[in-house]
């Protein structure tokens, strides 16, 4: 039988034939192992990244006008001159950058929901973290494009930490490994809101107070009391605090401690959350 | 080819939403190697029965065994075996038709080099070849099913899921569908096909559940089915809804029965027969009754509900309508 049967919009035909031979040549191979699988959704977070790159685009143009906003308006004002205030906001908004992306690992997770592909990866027979595990990896690319853009700006602008590359390094690791533990609270989101949109919008208004409530722009002590109790447990102050230590001084162990204490926790509650969440998406 | 005769077989099968039962005791036994259909109108219970077999959710009651396994405590080896192609489309819009393919030749255990060769494979197979580098959010409906079931074919189920793979396709991509669905089926594939359409599981399938409610309300083959109905109908439209008594006692008279459908210019009458059809409209103009336009096929969905349920087909729950249109 190799009647041609229909034809298809471009005028070709779809062989009987050939889709009967399609079907029948595979031999069902041996599951993919967890890492194998893990590893095949990084790389769709990387295509992913390769094919929308406007994603990236948005997380990097309102860091980047943040810093020249801030620096050259208000840095005079705040901190005395704008070189000084420069080297005052630029690991901030490193952190703000970072921390602001987190906001996409909840949206790309609902838009699989919602588009229907999320059901086709859980109908595999395979890990079933691997979809999220994976999907950290994409994360990851986008956290260091974020923070390698904040970062070349400031060298652009005359920013010169003191303890050099080691203490960039230190400092964008502990973003990182922050990052990825605010994320699962972002991946919770994603899997209970009904649209990418929602997500963002939640995101957002949760993540603007949280950075903006810190010391990321000024510094507490200049605060009014009771803002200033907030911003002192806010964690994303003890996040700043210190990785502006590590690119330019001697980083305290209390903020060390509460940074990774509460990394630690949001990894406790919101990783078991999401899988729960996911296996019954 | 498989050591079972059913590829599933469910029993009271219960999946209810807060006050809604969207499942509600569903029975089916499938035979292993068949194109077997589930009918019914939107929100009747026919993808949250998919879902549960193809185990995206946990049933609230009854059991189901797939290919012999339990698909709850068995549900990792259940996915080894079946795939799904569900309503929406299950591909990937932001990657490439063929991206789409290797990522799942890579999940099911090939080795990347096997995984692309598949993958070129099946994009020949199903004409998409030239497609294969376009992001699949700019394909057409009918090149997304394609993918969409290229993509449960990576590795070759035991059984397949198919949750309305013509829903909104126009006729010729629905033909393309079709001939892809009976090529399956000739390999053996044992295919579980959902659908609206009496045509469609007229077409494809050997045995039919109609499905009302969250139940099933009638099982057999579609001869039986359509014998239980009737066979065909004739529909007719009438320019004056006022001459409809008239209509109806003249198609009563000619072929034995007439329903006056919810429109007050339309009526139809059970036929089966074409040339008594004709003669039936031209005893209406005859008698001074102007038919608008009239039409002989087979029964509709409606008119297989109303058969069986003495209810028209109703869209009582928007959730499948709505998640289509998103």
């Amino acid at each position: 039988m190799t009647n041609p049967i229909t034809t298809n919009d471009a005028g070709g035909t779809i062989e009987e034939a050939a889709v009967r031979k399609a079907i029948s040549s595979t031999p069902r191979p041996e599951r993919a192992s967890a890492l194998a699988a893990a590893l095949a959704f990084g790389w769709r977070g990387m295509l992913k990244i390769r094919h929308v790159p406007e994603q990236l685009l948005d997380v990097t143009v309102t860091p980047v006008m943040f810093v020249l906003m801030f620096t050259y308006l208000f840095g005079g004002a705040i901190e005395g001159s704008t070189s000084a205030y420069r080297d005052f906001v630029l690991p901030g908004v490193l952190v703000m950058a970072v921390i602001f992306t987190t906001v996409y690992c909840g949206i790309s997770i609902n838009t699989d929901l919602t588009k229907g592909v999320l059901d086709r990866f859980r109908s595999l027979p395979i890990w079933s973290p691997a979809p999220l595990l994976g999907a950290l990896l994409g994360d990851c690319v986008r956290y260091l494009v974020a923070a390698t853009v904040i970062i070349v700006l400031g060298l652009i602008l005359g920013f010169r930490p003191e303890n050099g590359v080691p203490g960039v390094l230190a400092a964008v690791g502990l973003v990182v490994i922050f990052s990825f533990a605010l994320s699962w609270v972002f991946t919770t989101v994603g899997l209970l809101m009904r649209s990418p949109n929602a997500v963002m919008n939640a995101g957002f208004m949760a993540i603007f107070p949280i950075t903006f409530l810190s010391n990321v722009y000024v510094r507490e002590d200049t605060l009014p009391s009771g803002l200033k109790a907030f911003v002192d447990v806010n964690p994303i102050t003890h996040l700043t605090t210190a990785s502006r230590d590590l690119m330019g001084g001697t980083v305290q162990a209390e903020n060390l401690i509460v940074v990774l204490g509460t990394a630690i926790v949001l990894t406790a509650v919101f990783l078991p959350l999401t899988t729960r969440l996911y296996r019954r998406a | 080819m498989t050591g079972y005769s059913l590829a599933i077989e469910a029993e009271g099968l219960k999946k209810h939403f807060g006050e809604t039962k969207a499942v509600d005791g569903v029975n089916l036994a499938v035979p292993t190697g068949a194109v077997y259909g589930v009918l019914g109108p939107n929100g009747a219970g026919k993808t949250t029965t998919i879902r549960m077999l193809a185990t995206l959710l946990q049933p609230d009651g009854g059991s189901a065994r797939v290919l012999g396994h339990d698909i709850v405590r068995e549900a990792d080896a259940v996915r080894g075996l079946v795939s799904l192609t569900g309503q929406l489309a299950s591909v990937d819009e932001d990657l490439n038709g063929r991206e789409n393919l290797i990522l799942l030749g890579l999940l099911l255990g090939l080795k990347r080099p096997a995984a692309k060769e598949r993958a070129d494979e099946l994009l020949e197979a199903f004409d998409l070849t030239e497609a294969a580098t376009r992001l699949v959010k700019n394909y057409s409906g009918g090149m997304r099913r394609r993918l969409d079931i290229a993509a449960s074919l990576v590795v070759t189920p035991e059984l397949m899921f198919l949750d309305e793979p013509t829903t909104g396709l126009d006729p010729r991509s629905r033909n393309q569908v079709w001939d892809i669905v009976r090529a399956l089926a000739e390999a053996g594939t044992t295919i579980l096909l959902c659908t609206q359409y009496l045509e469609e599981a007229d077409q494809l399938a050997e045995g039919i559940a109609v499905i009302d409610h969250g139940r099933v309300i009638a099982e057999g083959t579609p001869a039986q089915l359509k014998a239980s109905v009737g066979g065909g109908a004739l529909h007719v439209r009438l320019l004056d809804p006022e001459q409809r008594p008239e209509a109806e006692r003249i198609l009563t008279e000619r072929l034995g029965s007439a329903v006056l459908e919810p429109d007050p210019a339309r009526l139809s009458s059970q036929c089966a027969d074409a040339e008594r059809g004709a003669d039936a409209v031209a005893e209406l103009s005859r008698n001074g009754i102007t038919v608008a336009d009239f039409s002989l096929g087979q029964p509709s969905l409606d008119e297989v509900f109303l058969a069986l349920t003495g209810h028209p087909a109703e869209d009582d729950e928007t959730a499948e309508t709505t998640a289509e249109a998103a």
